[in-house]
């Protein structure tokens, strides 16, 4: 890697360090305690979460970040109450948490829209099954529809939409629960480049104007820095806290402060916690390399690439 | 249009897609109409038109080619009169126009006892004894097959004996089904209910635990539970897959359809097809067979049809 010289990821501006010290005068939303979840196979029992600990107050941006392996996406599941953990505590405003509810939002990464319903029929379920009379979830529903600009769309069904769109009648339809928090497992991995950027726009602008807590999954890097408050990083086998990483990078967020020394500060210390120097050295080498021999010709006509 | 008719798993066009479902019908009508209008293809028969001076030959007597050309040989070595005929097919194989014209006939001719039905009448049968087996087996084996695929407790309740019960032939309850039911039309409603029934709950079962499961979650995090999450999220996932299964096996109710009225009072379509064999009006069995294939591709097609507009969402899975 050139070596850049760049800020402490720790080196916090005045008014970033001030804004963290309000963030956590909020009230708490989620408390995780002590989270442990093990599985047995025929190999034994493994160990999926070990004692995760932490907090996110109202409004805050989290985002879980680990190598592939580390469990985010059953931390992320666990928290929706979609899989049991084996002790711990999960308190949801000070309350523990049994089974999936409606208090707790969750988008997920295959967008899991109901093919058989409209755009607006999707988003009205939620509020159905809260026994919300008819008018008054459709009515609900074409704000929230609306907020995410989809208000053309609201009769087309699931598959004539673009990924992008899907996924933002996914948000819609886990905020019109008005849920606590938000759950988002690894939300636009499906999505290209392009569109994934302004969905991270869009998920901004959303989070800024409504009253919700979110964690958000990915394995992007520059996708957590840009949009986190607070990065939980885990390291794999077993899943475990590595660091809970506190943004430098001022907000409100916006595109061009993906180069900003904080910015890239914050990415180097993450490549350090998921994918340490020596790691490669321990496990991979042998196991996971390329067995190449040159198979180019003697006398080919480009003989190098370089 | 110069795309290649056979490429793998890819589209063709609206007219090439219609030349070949007509041609599905016309190649096989192609085959009988070859070897009924062929004369010197297949044809195993001679239909006697003079008889000569063999003994038992009589005008319009349909014998092997074989023994006719005996006969000649025999005769023309004694010098006596020879028969004459014409190659023919067997009475079982009636040519097109014969069962095109029987098609119409077997409706237009009154039966031949006073106490037996017109062919309209024993279709109306038949089609009653279906849609009775076939809609009392849905309203138990749907329901179940449902519950079955959702509730792991209620599938290892039903499905072992289920997939045992399976095995046991339908037609082999007819002589119970007879004796417990009658003679009517009761033990053949018996017999397709327990043709179809037992399939239907592991097809519907096999379905339902086929819908996408994160549907399921997606629906549990918004707030669904046991009922909720059965009427809003698993019947209609579902119903469009469930429509379609039951397509197919109101098919195989057609099939058990033959067997069932064979028993007790032999009655329906069936009846018609044995009786009119007897009477060796093969013309008029086709016709009977072609009829019970004209109603179920007309039934199937009306079905699909109403499928589409029933789950308009389905339509890009498709395209």
């Amino acid at each position: 890697m050139i070596h850049l010289e760049l800020p402490s990821y720790r080196d916090q501006s005045p008014e970033v360090a001030d804004r963290f010290r309000r963030l956590k005068e909020r009230p708490v939303i989620l408390e995780v305690k002590g989270l442990t979840k093990t599985f047995d196979t025929a190999q034994g029992s493994v160990t999926a979460l070990k004692d995760i600990n932490f907090c996110t107050h109202q409004r805050e941006f989290v985002c879980v970040i680990g190598p592939s392996g580390c469990g985010k996406s059953t931390l992320v599941r666990t928290l929706a109450g979609l899989e049991d953990y084996s002790s711990g505590e999960v308190l949801l405003d000070g309350k523990p948490v049994r089974g999936p509810g409606p208090d707790r939002g969750m988008v997920f990464q295959g967008y899991t829209l109901f093919p058989w319903r409209t755009v607006k029929k999707n988003v009205m379920l939620g509020l159905e099954l809260a026994g919300r009379s008819r008018t008054a979830a459709e009515e609900e529903a074409l704000q929230w529809i609306d907020l995410v600009g989809l208000t053309k769309f609201a009769n087309s069904y699931p598959h004539q939409l673009s990924g992008g769109m899907k996924q933002r009648v996914a948000i819609a339809r886990a905020l019109a629960n008005q849920p606590r928090i938000l759950l988002m497992d690894e939300p636009f991995g499906a999505l290209d480049a392009q569109t994934r950027a302004k969905m991270q726009g869009y998920l901004l602008e959303i989070w800024k104007n409504i009253d919700i807590t979110v964690v958000f999954i990915t394995h992007d890097l520059d996708e957590a820095i840009y949009l986190a408050d607070r990065i939980l990083v885990l390291k794999a086998h077993p899943g475990e806290v590595q660091e809970l990483i506190e943004v430098p990078v001022p907000q409100p967020r916006n595109p061009s402060q993906l180069l900003s020394p904080e910015f890239l500060a914050t990415k180097r210390r993450l490549e350090e916690l998921i994918h340490p120097p020596g790691a490669e050295t321990e496990e991979g080498v042998n196991g996971d390399r390329l067995n190449m021999v040159r198979m180019v010709p003697v006398n080919a006509k480009v003989e190098s690439v370089f | 249009m110069n795309k290649p008719w056979f490429a793998v798993r890819k589209e063709l066009s609206s007219r090439r897609r219609t030349f070949l479902a007509v041609m599905s019908f016309v190649f096989p009508l192609l085959v009988w109409s070859l070897v009924s209008y062929v004369p010197f293809i297949w044809h195993p028969q001679v239909e006697v038109i003079e008889a000569g001076e063999v003994d038992y030959f009589r005008a319009g007597m349909l014998v092997d080619r074989t023994v006719f050309e005996q006969e000649r040989e025999t005769l023309r070595a004694e010098g006596r009169e020879l028969p004459t005929g014409t190659r023919t097919n067997p009475v079982y194989l009636p040519a097109p126009h014969e069962v095109a014209t029987a098609l119409y006939t077997a409706f237009s001719t009154e039966p031949q006892r006073r106490n037996e039905k017109w062919l309209h009448e024993s279709l109306a049968n038949s089609i009653q004894v279906i849609f009775w087996g076939f809609f009392l087996s849905s309203l138990i084996g749907v329901p179940l097959g449902i519950l079955a695929g959702t509730y792991v407790a209620v599938s290892r309740l039903t499905e072992p004996f289920v997939e045992f019960f399976r095995y046991l032939p339908a037609p082999a309850f007819g002589a119970l089904a007879v004796a417990i039911l009658g003679i009517h039309d009761a033990p053949k409603i018996a017999i397709i209910f327990i043709g179809t029934f037992f399939q239907q709950v592991l097809v519907v079962a096999n379905t339902t635990r086929k819908l996408d499961p994160s549907l399921l979650e997606a629906a549990m995090t918004l707030g669904a539970r046991n009922a909720g999450l059965l009427f809003k999220v698993v019947i209609p996932g579902i119903a469009s897959d469930l429509y379609r299964d039951m397509r197919i096996l109101l098919g195989w109710a057609w099939t058990y359809l033959i067997v069932a009225e064979m028993i007790g009072a032999s009655s329906g379509i069936t009846w018609f097809i044995t009786q009119q064999a007897r009477y060796k009006n093969f013309d008029n069995v086709f016709a009977a067979i072609l009829i019970i294939g004209i109603i179920g591709l007309t039934t199937d097609l009306i079905l699909a049809w109403l499928g589409r507009r029933l789950f308009p969402w389905q339509r890009a899975a498709r395209a």
